[in-house]
């Protein structure tokens, strides 16, 4: 039980963060939402009803087009590219190795660092120059005499986001590594005893055993992932700053906003990806909290 | 058992392609960085450096170091409050339960994920408005966006002790403040590091947020990198070199305490 004194301390030492979150989070996404169903465009202020002409008219817009179409590919890449690559790694650090602790720092070090430097280097290993003025991977490549592999990197027409999408990875499939590893690592040894003993090779232990009861592990990692790509943005900027055919809404709500003044279709663009995210990550924390209160 | 093991040694052969691939591009941040103005040729990217030059480092530092200070001096005021705010708050929402306090703690996780750019119009307003500019400003940002996951990170830990613990103390009479005091914090230190780290790193990192509420004279360096990689006129060997003072911080964190970094990582999907 409460005594009464310590109950309403504790609601007054909460109180400022929870006015904090009340404002700086529900109270400026409400105020987002009034910005993007009005006229402002200019330096000031205006807040002109509007309706939803914000919205449609990004539906009917063809950069619009392009951010989906670009946020889509991304995604797509990206996630699988780190849920692949994160099984294996953690599969194969699972093996228990000598070395495993050095193998794994060395895969989950580049999340310690921003998306600027891995873009700002990375714009330098994707170069695209070709012939004499060949640089960056493509020239390694020519080393290793793989020239098929050489390409246009982020500057290939239409796929370019790809290219994007593989720093992405390099950055983010250690963090999926941990959270296949920690999975492991919590799964009873007797599981895999018993199968070993049934006469179940490596290969089915993982497939039949271990992947099905990894299930909440790869849904965990899908969300995070799926909901990174959806708010892409720096790594973008550092490696090709604002090009068109590389847009996405993260960035197009920047341009058009600070830019453009173009301050209540920002908003849209804003609160669109908010619902996009929020779609994911609502049922995803109440879900955890769920299985939480079980526990 | 023999076959085992030697069905094992091959994994090295996968291993040590994939520390290759994510090794490269810190080899040529490196390599770049040591050579000296005349041997930088993007024609010769891979090859080592003829010596340890610090021409880039001078370069770099002298256009980067104000920006260096700026990050410093935001980053430390951001990650301490915010990590002192998420151990009140854990600690009330896991221990202190209040009517409610079940039904405000999901609301405040969501505040973790949302994009910000669905906020960023009335941050700048709003900041504007009540006149919290560049530096102070950014890492007020920087603290209030950090409350969900740094209470999320305390309340996990938090609920996972004995109430018992909290009984005890209360039966000899200690009030709230005390057992905060004198039974939870002195063995919060582990969740402490955790937290610091993580709010270090993300406060370090974060572009958005200075770009849109800091102007040139108080950018971060994650600012300053992008707008000098950005010119035509610092060459790509010093931007290399800036890359690497930029990363060296959070870089130095990872390497001496990994094991604290990789804890508040799993604790940011939630699984505490």
């Amino acid at each position: 039980m409460l005594r009464d004194k310590d109950k309403y301390l504790s609601i007054l030492l909460i109180s400022p963060s929870i006015l904090a979150v009340l404002i700086f989070i529900y109270g400026f996404i409400a105020w987002s939402v009034r910005v993007s169903l009005s006229k402002w465009k200019g330096l000031n202020a205006d807040y002109t009803w509007n309706g939803l002409k914000n919205y449609l008219d990004l539906f009917s817009d063809p950069r619009f087009a392009v951010d989906v179409r670009n946020t889509l590919i991304f995604t797509g890449v990206f996630v699988i590219g780190s849920i692949l690559l994160g099984f294996l790694l953690a599969v194969m650090l699972d093996q228990g190795l000598k070395g495993e602790g050095f193998f794994r720092s060395l895969f989950l070090f580049p999340m310690a660092i921003s998306y600027i430097v891995t873009g700002v280097v990375w714009r330098w290993l994707m170069n695209p120059a070709t012939g004499s003025r060949t640089s960056g991977l493509n020239l390694l490549f020519s080393y290793l005499h793989l020239d098929f592999l050489q390409n246009a990197w982020h500057t290939t027409p239409y796929w370019g986001i790809a290219a994007i999408a593989l720093a992405a990875i390099w950055q983010m499939s250690g963090y999926t590594m941990a959270l296949y590893l920690a999975g492991l690592r919590s799964i009873p040894t007797e599981l895999r005893e018993a199968a070993q003993i049934d006469g179940a090779t490596e290969f089915q232990i993982y497939r039949y055993i271990m992947l099905p009861l990894l299930s909440p592990v790869t849904l965990s990692a899908l969300i995070i992932l799926g909901h990174m790509s959806l708010k892409v943005f720096d790594l973008i900027v550092a490696i090709a700053g604002k090009q068109l055919p590389l847009d996405v809404p993260a960035i197009y709500m920047w341009q058009t906003t600070f830019d453009g003044l173009f301050y209540g279709r920002g908003a849209a663009i804003g609160i669109l990806l908010l619902l996009s995210v929020a779609v994911l990550i609502i049922p995803y924390i109440r879900y955890t909290l769920k299985t939480e209160t079980e526990q | 058992m023999n076959k085992l093991r030697l069905n094992k040694t091959w994994m090295y052969i996968p291993l040590i392609l994939m520390a290759i691939f994510y090794l490269l591009p810190m080899y040529v941040m490196l390599a770049t960085s040591f050579k000296s103005f005349a041997e930088v040729d993007l024609k010769t990217m891979w090859n080592l450096p003829s010596g340890i030059h610090f021409d880039n480092f001078i370069e770099a530092f002298s256009k980067l170091s104000p920006h260096l200070w700026n990050s410093f001096a935001m980053v430390i005021p951001a990650t301490l409050l915010s990590s002192a705010l998420g151990s009140l708050n854990g600690f009330i929402l896991a221990k202190w339960k209040f009517r409610g306090a079940d039904v405000i703690f999901p609301f405040i996780l969501f505040g973790m994920f949302i994009p910000y750019q669905s906020i960023l119009i009335p941050l700048v307003q709003f900041m504007n408005a009540i006149g919290v500019k560049g530096l102070p400003g950014l890492a007020l940002a920087h603290i209030i966006y950090g409350i969900p996951i740094t209470t999320l990170t305390f309340r996990n830990y938090y609920a996972s002790l004995p109430q018992e613990l909290l009984e005890a103390a209360k039966i000899d009479g200690a009030d709230m403040l005390g057992i905060y005091r004198y039974i939870l914090l002195p063995i919060s230190i582990p969740s402490f590091v955790v937290v610091l780290i993580w709010q270090f790193t993300s406060a370090w990192n974060d572009f958005l947020f200075a770009v849109v509420l800091t102007g040139n004279q108080q950018w971060p360096i994650t600012v300053a990198l992008n707008n000098m990689a950005g010119s035509q006129i610092v060459a790509w060997n010093v931007q290399m070199a800036g890359s690497l003072l930029a990363a060296l911080p959070t870089l130095l964190v990872y390497i001496f305490l990994g094991r604290y970094f990789l804890r508040g990582l799993l604790a940011g999907s939630l699984k505490g």
